[in-house]
């Protein structure tokens, strides 16, 4: 622990005690003045205020009770949301319905910090950041999401082609203005969303986003056309529910291509090629292949294909370098599990209850289990989910889905669309205070 | 075969000394009713659209997900979640949420 840290410590201990004495004694009962903090044992970064960074800096000030000093460093304003993010597109949701800022979590004492880190000096325990001097840590949580790798798509690879052709896979200012060049799009015109191959984020995500687009079409501009070219062989997620949507809802609108994934991409000619094919198109959304995002491979966290983080499952801590946690679409999934926002938010609690017990001198979690819950809107109406239930299996070393468990909707309803969006406000809720 | 059969019977002689020399994990229903929280919200207080889990009775908590994963109580989603928990996690979780304050 660095001096500096304990200075400050001991003068804020200081300052509270002397504040806890001059209050009187009337108001000590007072719910909105947390107590004077025990002795603090320590200091967590985490970097990214994700659905993932985000719920372990809570979870780490709630189940610490106050012990731990949390950094939580973020370099966007306020909190996006990924889920329901399809929406905007489909014209039901607005992205300031999905925006959400971080106040309520320095109700919890997290230390909220709007930065950049730039480097992990793993052996110094510190790290490096845009603005502001470097911060020692304790531990260190690492939760980036995820970045794209251009260099796959090459037509992509520079910051204009970026600006014609929007991946719109982290929801923010790409989300809006996607949804601008689908308004702008001619009635007649061809709307092309090109997927990589599994794992990437959100499972679902792209046959969701067909619906969306399909639902916006058929109301607005019905001789248009959605093609999806999926670097997959066969829909990756709620398969049987997806086609039933797309006959029942969209039929002549979606068109699946699978077993196509994009080789290039020439913005010019507003083409997407694939091995064998070229697909022209007025709304080209290219989703790059992605891995963790980049502050973890300086930090030399990515173990697997060049891409993701290995961790140990019952701790969440990196499979690379001790003392440092990794949490979300940036892992290495383990068997079976999504890159999605209830996993990362309930990594991020695996690591929260890991680090209080390494922290406080108490023990380990023998037998986490954490549930994943994703539903998709498949109209501005209806939803439909999957869920799973996933178990630390202590002879495998590794979370597995508890057989017997899981699964997805009977059928796609109104029900699981007002569920889904009592899951959105319960997650948000949970994740930023 | 005598000798592995001797084998077996020491593992299985020495498991619940195993067992009881462990102290039990304290916190498994706190890290349960976590996990639960991407639905029903922070320790159960529910943030809209779900009913409040914190400071129901226990035995309610624990009657439901039993249901719900034995089939006897309809779900579009309860009865798949709760067929991934074991009696001893029910009632954990249940005793936890009980324990939380009305708000």
């Amino acid at each position: 622990m660095s001096n500096d840290y304990t200075r400050r410590d001991f003068i804020r201990a200081v300052g509270a005690g002397a504040a806890a004495a001059a209050t009187p004694a009337i108001l000590s009962g007072c719910a909105s003045e947390p107590a004077a903090p025990a002795k603090p044992v320590g200091r967590v970064i985490v970097i990214g205020a994700g659905y993932g960074g985000a719920t372990c800096a809570k979870y780490l000030r709630m189940w610490s009770e106050r012990r731990i000093e949390v950094f939580l460093i973020e370099r966007n304003a306020q909190f996006v949301s990924c889920p329901l993010s399809n929406l905007v597109l489909g014209g039901s949701r607005t992205i300031e319905s999905l925006t959400i800022g971080y106040e309520k979590l320095r109700e919890y004492g997290v230390q909220v910090i709007r930065d950049e880190v730039t480097e992990v000096l793993v052996e110094r325990k510190r790290v490096r950041l845009k603005r502001i001097e470097d911060l020692p840590y304790d531990r260190l949580v690492v939760a980036p999401g995820i970045d794209f790798m251009y260099d796959l798509v090459p037509g992509l690879n520079n910051p204009e082609a970026q600006k014609v052709v929007l991946h719109a896979w982290k929801a923010g200012p790409e989300t809006v203005e996607l949804r601008k060049q689908l308004e702008s799009m001619r009635d007649g015109g061809v709307y092309i969303l090109a997927m990589p191959k599994a794992p990437y984020r959100c499972p679902p995500g792209p046959y969701e986003r067909v619906c969306q687009v399909a639902h916006y079409f058929k109301q607005v501009k019905p001789k248009s056309k959605v093609i999806l070219l999926d670097g997959n062989e066969d829909i990756v997620s709620k398969k049987g529910l997806f086609m039933a949507a797309w006959n029942d809802l969209y039929k002549g609108i979606i068109e699946y291509r699978p077993n196509q994934e994009a080789k290039d991409v020439d913005v010019k000619a507003m083409t997407v090629k694939t091995e064998f094919d070229s697909f022209k198109g007025d709304v080209l959304n290219v989703v790059p292949p992605h891995g963790a995002g980049l502050i973890a491979r300086q930090a030399k966290l990515v173990t697997t294909n060049n891409r993701w983080c290995a961790v140990n499952w019952q701790t969440c801590e990196s499979a690379a370098v001790p003392g440092i946690y990794v949490l979300g679409d940036a892992t290495l999934s383990a068997a079976a599990m999504p890159k999605s926002a209830s996993m990362g938010n309930n990594h991020a609690k695996i690591a929260a209850s890991a680090i209080v017990a390494t922290m406080t001198g108490g023990p380990l979690n023998p037998a986490p289990t954490i549930n994943n819950t994703c539903y998709s809107y498949v109209s501005d109406r209806e939803a439909i989910h999957v869920d799973s239930v996933h178990r630390w299996m202590p002879d495998k070393k590794t979370l597995e889905p508890v057989p017997g468990s899981g699964g997805v909707s009977a059928q796609r309803s109104e029900l699981e669309k007002q569920y889904a969006d009592a899951w959105a406000r319960n997650i948000w809720s949970d994740s930023l205070g | 075969m005598r000798a592995r059969l001797l084998a077996a019977a020491l593992v299985l002689a020495a498991a619940p000394l195993a067992a009881t020399a462990q102290t039990p994990y304290p916190h498994t229903g706190r890290d349960l009713a976590a996990s639960c929280g991407i639905c029903h919200g922070t320790n159960g207080y529910n943030a809209g659209g779900m009913p409040n889990l914190a400071g129901q009775s226990k035995e309610a908590l624990a009657g439901h997900l039993r249901d719900f994963r034995d089939g006897k109580r309809p779900a579009t989603l309860m009865h798949q979640i709760a067929k991934g928990l074991t009696d001893e996690q029910i009632e954990a979780v249940s005793a936890y949420w009980a324990a939380q304050k009305l708000k």
